[in-house]
């Protein structure tokens, strides 16, 4: 306000200070007339003793101006209207800054969200992840990254430790919700007393669960999610202490979490309470996610120093089922690795989302380059002017800064426009993105990638600014000489600065196309995998429970699945169908345990780790995945429960050195088991991902005996369909399935359905999206970087017309002529190649944890892609180059 | 500094004490004041116009001067500036200061002439 009105009286004194000066001008008119003088000499006579009128009246207005930022408006003043004089330029540059500046904030903010901003937990620093290695667990490593706590393990160190505030352990699981609407499978995070002390987010409505939900012997409470809860009871406000049918069983409801609200980085619509029960709890069971909050001032060393003495204390205090010594885990060397929760939930996505940056960043520094290499143009055409400013005294600082302010105006605007590119960029990540992308929902533009925004704008501003300042700023002398050139053949300084640009935009270019092309093998690399099953589009798959409470004998529940099973074979357009307890790379959470094979010890006892998949007959047929020796399952054997086993070839050459050889043999999991004789050998599936080893696998019948209870036999309750079809996916296909099910039970939910096309391809969203990132950052990188090189050849020809008809005039060949530009610009690109292949060599090894299948130094990929950058620059520049030879020496000379 | 036309022949702050005492004997305008400062002077001072009309602003803003709309000798729109209270104290206090420096001065002089 007080600016404004300063403004207005500064308008007040302006007009004072002239009808001053104009009656002091009058005022001696009149009196040198009086003296006898005409009129217009007395006129003359006045303004002249007077002086200079302007400069005076801008000396005298300068006392009530800020003289700095004024003349920096005036500068900008000058800026903008030449800028709008050349608007075609202007868009062009700001476009390009608008897209560079625009994807660099688009990945910025998901960098930012996801990497950078905190967890959204109250006093995020002092969570942390009870993670735990155990390296003397062999075969682990093959489906695991870390040891999960067992429910005792949990127990001793919610009791004994010394370094927590608080000690959470918790599992998804799923659970059938049944007396809403349709019966509905949901996700449910179960968790222990201490998980929602240890995140410490209040609930928005009603309470936590407390203690009491935890007693093993009472049915507790459960509460909702803020999306189940407006989902399914629209957000109703007296949900709380309403009952609702979890698997078949009534259940209060407690509370209802706020929104955004997440287990870790798990997305539930229900929390159950595990309610361990510690009389019955024993040492194995590694079935749990531990977390926990740090009491303040306590390092991650003293919890790790503290968390190895509640290990010894866990092996103290509980025993396995069958006996055996409770030490026996010392074996397995289990180590406590806590982790910062932030690590946990962000996982292995920064590798893939700094490259990203990385590349983008670089797009961004071609952009600017050739933002620079307009302005020099730019600059060379207003040389003379620049010259004569200098010559009247101009200072270097004063044409420098007209020039940089020229480019930070550019850079602002096109940041202005970037943020709207940004925004529009961000949903088109957020879409396209790997769906396991951790924080998804938290993915937003905030202020920091706004000042992000700012600084990239300013950056490349005074980056793509600074080298025609640079140049055309220099001392006097050299300015008055750069005036002299006009009838020169070319300005080598520019040409320099030109050949400068070129030579970074190709090694730029060529670093990013090998980028692009190292991803494209490693997805064609991952697509030649036999991921072991076979035409995945034409594979249904859905998941399906069937809880104990609702069905609670485990031959009933077999019966009922396989019911359900011929109910979808008879569908029309089905082949086979069949059910696993895990198909490959959907996530689910892996069953493993150690097996002993006949006459075979291991020292110590110490059996490698396996993991364990229970497949009903015909599933394997129905997957595609190959039987490499011997026969599939029965369903005489499954409820026979006999003695029979199938396991993976890699498992079969492991223990008995052919698929072949292993049919017959026999293994058992624990010493009072009968012997299972393994009947097939199926081929190896990746069961994690194509890009990861395939575990060796144990398969067995869906029910098995109990070893504490003999006489029960247990059942494998949530099982995943597999249904072959070439109606796969349609909406039709899926009612009808629905509806075969609902024709064994009512209330059986189905959940996750989806074709294994489906699941594959989320197991390949990374690289994918690493693919299709780096794809469109080299294309663009590959046209910036040609459209320079053709830039910078076509102003070399217009440059050197006159030297052009010299030559021709001198008998010079024009194919010769040609080929000179040609080459000049082969240079270029060969230096820009030498560097960039440096350069690629150096940072594709950044890479490496992202390709698969492929070296980062890839030979062939650093033969070709040089060979068709070169081939591309040939191109570019022959183009213009040809319009050299079209000179007319004639015209050429007459030019000047 | 050298090429400042308005330190010209005085030292600083001796054209503002002659604007001030003149235009506390009565408000004038512009071209008043560069008359009467030579009439009075006897044509020994004479005020640059280039001089004048930034150091008339500068006193403006320290407010120790203000202008208003006034009519000229000859009938014709000008502005007349005059003096503010603040100008008064500012003038009698440059006044002594200038008085103590020129009996410094003469007193200096007057040893060099011994």
């Amino acid at each position: 306000m007080q600016l404004f009105s300063r403004i207005l009286n500064r308008r007040r004194r302006y007009d004072d200070l002239s009808v001053s000066i104009q009656e002091h001008i009058d005022e001696r008119t009149d009196e040198l007339m009086e003296e006898g003088m005409p009129r217009d000499e007395a006129e003359r006579l006045a303004r002249r003793d007077f002086g200079n009128v302007t400069l005076l009246r801008e000396r005298s207005r300068e006392v009530w101006q800020w003289r700095r930022l004024e003349t920096l408006l005036m500068d900008l003043k000058h800026v903008c209207r030449r800028l709008g004089r050349s608007s075609g330029f202007a868009i062009t540059v700001v476009l390009t800054l608008a897209i560079g500046i625009g994807a660099n904030t688009a990945v910025f903010s998901v960098l930012n969200s996801v990497l950078l901003r905190p967890l959204p937990y109250p006093e995020p620093e002092q969570l942390v992840s009870l993670h735990l290695n155990a390296p003397g667990a062999p075969g682990l490593a093959e489906f695991r990254s870390e040891l999960r706590l067992s429910a005792s393990m949990y127990l001793t160190f919610a009791a004994h430790n010394r370094v927590f505030q608080s000690v959470g352990a918790w599992g998804p699981g799923t659970a059938s919700i049944t007396g809403i609407a349709q019966p509905e499978q949901v996700n449910t995070a179960q968790i222990s007393g201490g998980v929602l002390e240890t995140l410490n987010v209040p609930a928005f409505t009603g309470q936590w669960l407390t203690a009491a939900d935890q007693d093993a012997h009472g049915l507790g409470r459960v509460m909702l999610s803020y999306g189940y809860w407006q989902r399914r009871f629209g957000g109703d406000p007296d949900v709380v202490g309403r009952t609702i049918t979890v698997d078949s069983q009534s259940r209060v409801i407690a509370g209802v979490m706020p929104r955004g609200f997440k287990v870790v980085n798990y997305d539930f619509d229900l929390l159950v309470p595990l309610a361990f029960d510690p009389t019955h709890e024993i040492l194995a069971g590694f079935a749990y996610r531990g977390i926990a909050r740090l009491r303040p001032g306590v390092s991650l060393a003293e919890a790790n120093a503290d968390g190895a003495r509640l290990l010894n204390v866990w092996m103290d205090s509980w025993t396995n089922p069958l006996g055996g010594d409770p030490h026996w885990y010392l074996r397995w060397r289990i180590t406590p690795a806590l982790q910062p929760l932030k690590e946990t939930v962000v996982g292995s996505i920064h590798t893939v989302l700094w490259v990203v940056m990385g590349t983008i960043g670089v797009v961004m520094l071609i952009a600017c380059t050739n933002v620079a290499n307009l302005l020099l143009v730019r600059a060379d055409a207003r040389r003379q002017e620049l010259a004569v400013r200098s010559a009247l005294g101009a200072g270097r600082w004063r044409i420098a800064r007209e020039l940089l302010l020229e480019s930070m105006t550019l850079g602002l605007l096109g940041g202005a426009a970037g943020v709207a590119v940004a925004y529009a960029g961000l949903r088109l990540l957020t879409r396209i993105g790997p769906g396991d992308l951790p924080r998804l929902n938290e993915i937003s533009l905030d202020g920091r990638s706004v000042a992000f925004t700012l600084i990239l704008s300013v950056v490349s501003g005074l980056l793509f600014g600074a080298i025609p300042a640079l140049r055309y700023a220099p001392s006097r002398q050299r300015l008055t000489l750069l005036g002299a050139t006009r009838t020169a053949s070319a300005s080598r300084e520019r040409q320099r600065g030109s050949n400068v640009l070129v030579v970074a935009q190709v090694a730029m270019a060529l670093v990013l196309l090998i980028g692009a092309v190292l991803m494209i093998r490693t997805f064609v690399a991952m697509r030649d995998v036999d991921p072991g099953f076979s035409e995945p589009a034409s594979l249904q798959v859905m998941r399906l429970s069937i809880p104990e409470t609702l069905v609670h004998d485990g031959t009933t529940a077999v019966r009922m699945q396989n019911s359900i099973l011929d109910k979808l074979a008879a569908i029309p357009g089905v082949s086979s169908a069949g059910f696993a307890a895990s198909v490959p790379m959907s996530g689910a959470e892996p069953n493993w345990d150690d097996i002993f094979p006949e006459g075979v010890t291991y020292k110590d006892g110490v059996a490698p780790l396996r993991l364990y998949n229970y497949v009903s007959p015909g599933y394997f047929h129905t997957a595609g995945t190959r039987l490499v020796a011997g026969r599939d399952f029965t369903w005489a054997e499954v409820y026979g429960v006999r003695p029979v086993g199938m396991v993976s070839e890699g498992l079969a050459r492991e223990l008995w050195g052919s698929p072949q050889a292993a049919i017959g043999k026999r293994f058992r999991e624990w010493e009072s088991m009968p012997w299972h004789e393994v009947v097939g050998v199926v081929e190896d599936v990746r069961e994690n991902g194509v890009d990861q080893v395939s575990p060796a696998t144990v398969y067995w019948t869906s029910m098995t005996g109990n070893p504490l209870v003999p006489e029960k036999l247990e059942a494998r309750r949530t099982m995943y369909f597999a249904i072959r079809s070439n109606r796969a996916g349609t909406q039709a296909f899926i009612n009808e399935m629905q509806q075969a099910v609902w024709g064994v039970n009512a209330d059986l939910p189905v959940a996750d359905i989806s074709t294994m096309q489906d699941i594959y391809s989320d197991s390949m969203a990374r690289t994918s999206f690493t693919l299709v990132m780096l794809a469109i950052a080299g294309a663009m990188a590959m046209a910036l970087g040609i459209l320079g090189i053709y830039g910078v050849i076509s102003y070399a020809v217009s440059q050197r017309t006159r030297e052009i008809g010299i030559r021709m005039a001198l008998g010079a060949k024009r194919s010769e002529l040609a080929w000179m530009f040609v080459r000049s610009a082969l240079v270029l690109t060969g230096i820009g190649t030498a560097v960039g292949l440096g350069a690629a060599a150096g940072l594709m090894r950044l890479m490496q944890s992202l390709l698969f299948g492929i070296s980062p130094l890839d030979p062939m990929t650093f033969t070709a892609v040089p060979v068709v950058l070169v081939a591309a620059a040939a191109l570019a520049s022959y183009l213009p180059a040809r319009r050299s030879a079209a000179v007319d020496p004639v015209e050429a000379l007459r030019a000047e | 500094m050298a090429k400042n036309p308005e330190h010209r022949g005085l030292f600083p702050g001796a054209l503002e004490i002659m604007i001030l005492q003149s235009l506390r004997l009565r408000p004038m305008h512009g071209y008043a004041l560069v008359k009467h400062i030579k009439h009075v002077s006897d044509d020994l001072l004479q005020v640059e116009e280039g001089s004048l009309y930034p150091a008339l602003q500068r006193m403006l803003k320290e407010g120790l001067l203000e202008a208003q709309a006034g009519i000229s000798a000859k009938g014709r729109p000008t502005r007349i500036y005059r003096l503010t209270d603040a100008g008064i104290r500012h003038l009698e206090s440059e006044v002594v200061s200038f008085e103590r420096m020129f009996a410094g001065i003469t007193r200096v002089l007057g040893v060099a002439g011994v």
